[in-house]
């Protein structure tokens, strides 16, 4: 059953209308992703859903109860911010009670609620500090613990993990696709602009662009089967391949994609040769960039090690089944069964 | 090496250029206070006597010590007053989107423009009106003309400067405007308000014209017009040695004011460093 439904929901700032007619339903429990480049107006659609932002004309729906005027405390849900927010004045055992306080609890009950969510993210011991004397990842799991104190339906994320480096960016992401297998009846909706936390953390993705959802799926339906130029573009790292004039012609399409995993590259024959102009080693990957003649610039992903010299003659063969073909609005061409 | 020596030699000659400039009014007074007679006459830099008759007289005589209540009355008043609208003026103009904000901004702004003696004529119409005419209330209400521009204007820039996130924080945990403004804002603003509330506080302590125009008998006089008005035994006399005592006696507060509250003061003046 659905949680979170929008229906032809629409958001104006003066005379901009930033989302159109967006219509979306969530099940209960799922981890749903918002992703998307930045001023698509994903973080805006988070926005409304929370209340922090009125609904220009639509419809939003929490366990089939409309949601518009309602105040965002009282919609049952709890948010993440994406600077934490914590209130820098109060220790971090009351700013995890503030709004249980709000809402009237017995002392008993915020205390035991403060202790259990501090249990789950081992901050007992943080209770008593300032939210200055913690670091970025404590900050991180305080904000998280404030916000499950509130024992939300729905659980909102603003690229949460933006402030965090590198290394730490890795630990809570594998945290919080932990926190929501133990809270199964949580939805939980997380807005990034970084395609891996969207792929690695999703049941479901929702692509933005502009305004307008591009495409709703799995990671695996939006890698396997993108729903438009946009979508293949922005899904999968490094990004696909678009090639485009006689050769995409060739195909009986506007634009032909290729992903950088799906072509082989060879010394001595293959499809496309070419020239090798710099290659990126990662160590379990390496990324050559390839100007093929004729064709353009190409992005082939081998792995493991790679020591080709820039300069070197290659040849490249795609993957035919894994290739997407596009026609000129952008929109897949769907291969007949074989 | 030598170019060195002479640079910090210079440097320090400045600084005592500075602190000789600032302080050195002051320490006469204060000098001058301590003698009495034909001593106040004769220059000289260094206390030669520690005479306190001056300020035996200006506390055990006449009705100083009444002066100084009104003056900590008018300016606590105006200090309590000033900084509760300000704060809830501050919270409206920096959060809450409404036409004519700019504007009305501008126009606080403006009314801290006019000099004091252009209002002076038709605002004591105003306070002859109220019937506050020779009541210390006259002063806290004229006082406000100006503190409450500066006051709104300076808290309005400070709150704006607080993040956003953690007021919607607090409203997703359910708090109103109200809790919002005291269990959030006011802890993250008091050094904004100390400052802000001290330098009002020295303004109606110091301000002179509106007192002297407002208030007619001496039992409600505030200090600063109390001081000028110290009269001696004839007209050929100014007493000099009551005068500095006085002065010294009502600028003693102010120094431990700032004394206190120098930690604020200093994290208010860096008031854009808030950091969520």
């Amino acid at each position: 059953m659905a949680t979170v439904e929008l229906h032809k929901v629409c958001k104006r700032f003066g005379s901009v209308e930033v989302l159109h007619d967006i219509d979306l339903a969530l099940d209960r429990g799922e981890f749903i992703v918002f992703v998307g480049p930045s001023g698509c107006g994903k973080s805006t659609l988070l926005r409304l859903i929370a209340g922090l932002e009125d609904i220009t004309s639509g419809e939003l729906r929490i366990d089939g109860q409309p949601m518009n005027d309602v105040l965002p405390a009282k919609r049952g849900i709890a948010m993440v911010f994406q600077s934490y927010a914590l209130y820098p004045h109060m220790s971090v055992y009351e700013n995890m009670s503030f709004g249980l306080e709000q809402a009237k609890l017995s002392k008993a009950e915020i205390d035991r609620r403060v202790r259990a969510a501090a249990t789950m993210l081992q901050i007992e011991e943080l209770l008593d500090r300032k939210p200055k004397q913690l670091s970025g990842g404590q900050r991180q799991r305080v904000a998280i613990g404030r916000a499950i104190t509130r024992d939300p339906r729905v659980f909102l994320f603003d690229e949460p993990l933006s402030n965090l480096d590198a290394a730490l960016r890795v630990d809570t992401r594998l945290e919080i696709a932990a926190l929501s297998k133990r809270l199964p009846d949580t939805t939980m909706i997380y807005v990034t602009h970084d395609q891996v936390e969207a792929m690695t953390l999703a049941d479901r993705i929702v692509v933005l662009n502009a305004g307008h959802v591009e495409q709703v799926g799995t990671p695996m339906e939006l890698y396997e089967r993108p729903a438009s130029l946009f979508v293949a573009g922005f899904i999968g790292s490094p990004r696909m391949n678009f090639l485009t004039g006689q050769l995409a012609a060739a195909e009986g399409a506007a634009t032909y994609g290729i992903r950088p995993e799906h072509i082989a590259l060879s010394e001595t024959a293959g499809d496309w040769p070419g020239q090798v102009t710099l290659t990126e080693k990662l160590g379990s990957d390496t990324f050559v960039h390839v100007a093929a003649d004729g064709i353009g610039a190409i992005n082939v992903r081998v792995e493991g090690r790679c020591d080709i010299a820039p300069g070197t003659r290659v040849f490249l063969t795609p993957d035919a089944a894994a290739a997407h073909r596009f026609d000129a609005a952008g929109r897949p061409i769907v291969r007949a069964a074989p | 090496m030598r170019f060195a020596t002479l640079r910090t030699l210079g440097f320090y000659a400045l600084v005592l250029v500075i602190v000789v400039q600032a302080v050195f009014p002051f320490y006469y007074a204060i000098l001058t206070s301590l003698e009495d007679g034909q001593a106040l006459f004769e220059v000289n830099y260094f206390p030669a006597t520690l005479n306190l008759a001056n300020y035996r007289a200006m506390l055990t005589e006449g009705v100083f010590g009444r002066q100084i209540l009104n003056s900590v009355f008018v300016a606590s008043v105006v200090v309590v007053i000033s900084l509760a609208l300000a704060v809830s003026a501050a919270f409206a103009l920096s959060r809450i989107r409404f036409r004519g904000r700019g504007l009305l901004l501008l126009t606080i702004l403006s009314v801290s423009m006019f000099p004091q003696i252009a209002v002076l004529s038709g605002l004591f119409e105003v306070i002859r009106a109220m019937g506050l005419f020779n009541s210390l209330w006259s002063l806290v209400f004229s006082y406000m003309i100006f503190t409450l521009p500066f006051t709104v204007w300076v808290l309005t820039t400070f709150m704006r400067n607080l993040p956003v996130e953690i007021e919607e924080a607090a409203i997703m945990d359910g708090a109103s405007p109200v809790t919002i403004i005291r269990r959030v804002f006011l802890p993250l603003m008091w050094p904004a308000m100390v400052t802000t509330g001290l330098l009002a506080f020295i303004h109606a302590w110091n301000e002179f014209l509106f007192a002297l125009t407002f208030l007619s008998t001496d039992s409600q006089r505030t200090v600063p017009v109390a001081i000028a008005l110290i009269s001696g035994r004839s007209e050929f006399e100014i007493p000099w040695g009551n005068i500095m005592a006085a002065s010294v006696i009502v600028t003693l507060p102010l120094v431990a004011l700032v004394l206190i509250f120098q930690r604020k003061i200093v994290s208010g003046l860096t008031a854009g460093a808030v950091k969520g």
